[in-house]
């Protein structure tokens, strides 16, 4: 498929990663139509080891035969690269932005990891712990959405911005660990912007395609936690 | 205290920080006059906890009264309100390998650096390895490049590596290992970085970040 100038766009991914949903929703924001090519679990195509061999790990872009990696720097890419289609990805000014990055960094090196921490927890004690940093987290982020939305329904304000995508990633992920925990996480008593702005997140034209189900990610993660188990009985 | 840094730039921050030292070196190439306030980390000053509630960690910079966190984020801003000698190229693709390098300096080298001050024996052989790895990696992105940003621009991965250049020393006396014989082409861009005024002004003496670590190592009991 042809973007800009007839180059292709190619996205090397998968389809239950919180990581890659993120650049496909930027390329959606921007209607660049790019061919998805979806790495086999537990098994990195050549293409991938080729393009990423630092990490070798999905989401790649490759754009006219150059490669981009890390899901964030790949969405600021595209943001640069069609600037000029659809809606802007970062707000315009340099203070916002550096709002949208710091959150966008917390979430993904400290809330994140707080809730896969929960289904990785050994001891009850640990799992609470996790739990209470998950909430800890919303409060925060809820603080945020009401700074960086000034009313609006984004992070991005009127139109999904680089916040939204990179907490809204986790939204299937969250889903999943409130189902398997019984633990209501997205509380509209305890954030209630938050709820609304998920709900309009997940409905979304740019989203909805590329959110994976909540059953299909239920049933992937019982077979990922069955292989860690094997690996770890070994 | 509070009404100083309604006005202006001020920059939070402490001596040794290497991520500190980003943000001076930005500031220092841009131009920008600002106020520099050293922090007593075992007794944060209700300033900083004040504007970075969240982390409680320096630098933070304070422009026009408003905080903004993490060094990297910092160096960004700076970039973006003060446009002129860019640290960041226009080109996007260069752009992006550009801010693919400095967070891969942030995911590894300090990490790996405190493994290798802190640990003894085999995990510190390990670190070792995996500095020895991580510089080479750096290396093969300088190529024979004068700078990271090019022959002519100190760039945004040039700013985001330079400070741990004052850590080398540290590096490989706790390592029993030279960065010269393994990554020359680094060490070079490292002599080089020290040639600069800005990073000169910016970094402490390797010796007196070596004292520093010292000082740690006996803190945690490492010995």
């Amino acid at each position: 498929m042809a973007a800009v100038g007839g180059e292709e766009v190619k996205l090397l991914g998968a389809w239950p990663s919180p990581f890659v949903m993120r650049p496909r929703i930027a390329l959606n924001l921007k209607g660049v139509g790019y061919e998805f090519l979806e790495e086999v679990f537990g098994v990195k195509s050549e293409l991938l080891l080729k393009s990423n061999p630092v990490y070798k790990k999905i989401p790649v872009l490759i754009h006219a035969g150059k490669p981009i990696c890390e899901s964030m720097i790949i969405v600021q890419y595209i943001d640069e690269v069609w600037a000029a289609k659809g809606s802007a990805i970062l707000p315009a000014d340099p203070y916002d932005r550096a709002l949208h990055r710091f959150w966008a960094v917390y979430i993904d090196d400290k809330w994140f990891p707080s809730l896969s921490g929960i289904s990785r927890a050994q001891t009850e004690e640990a799992k609470a712990e996790a739990v209470e940093q998950v909430f800890a987290g919303l409060k925060l982020l809820e603080e945020a959405f009401e700074k960086c939305s000034k009313g609006k329904g984004f992070f991005g304000g009127d139109t999904i911005g680089y916040l939204d995508i990179a907490l809204g990633c986790y939204l299937g992920w969250l889903k999943v660990t409130e189902k398997m925990t019984g633990i209501k996480f997205l509380d509209e008593e305890k954030t209630p912007l938050l709820v609304g702005w998920g709900e309009r997140f997940c409905a979304d034209d740019a989203v909805k395609g590329v959110m994976p189900e909540t059953n299909k990610l239920m049933e992937f993660f019982k077979v990922l936690q069955a292989k860690f188990k094997a690996a770890s009985a070994k | 205290m509070a009404a100083a840094a309604e006005k202006g730039v001020v920059l939070l921050d402490f001596w040794v920080s290497p991520f500190g030292q980003r943000c001076r070196i930005a500031l220092a190439e841009k131009g920008v006059e600002y106020e520099y306030k050293e922090e007593n980390l075992s007794d944060k000053s209700p300033l900083l906890l004040k504007m970075n509630p969240v982390h409680k960690k320096i630098p933070v910079l304070i422009h026009h009264g408003k905080p903004i966190c993490e060094s990297l984020i910092i160096v960004q801003y700076i970039e973006e309100v003060w446009s002129h000698n860019p640290l960041l190229p226009s080109n996007p693709y260069e752009r992006a390998k550009a801010r693919f390098w400095a967070d891969f300096v942030d995911k590894k080298v300090a990490e790996c650096g405190t493994r290798l001050w802190k640990l003894k024996g085999e995990a510190q052989e390990e670190a070792k390895k995996d500095m020895i790895e991580i510089l080479k990696l750096l290396e093969g992105e300088l190529g024979d490049k004068k700078y990271f940003g090019g022959e002519k621009t100190f760039g945004f991965v040039d700013v985001a590596l330079a400070p741990f250049t004052a850590w080398f020393y540290t590096y490989e006396t706790c390592g029993k290992f030279s960065i010269e014989n393994e990554c020359p082409k680094l060490a070079a861009w490292a002599k080089r970085c020290k040639e600069r005024k800005t990073v000169s002004e910016s970094l402490h003496d390797p010796h007196k970040v070596y004292e520093y670590v010292g000082k740690l190592k006996k803190k945690y009991g490492v010995e």
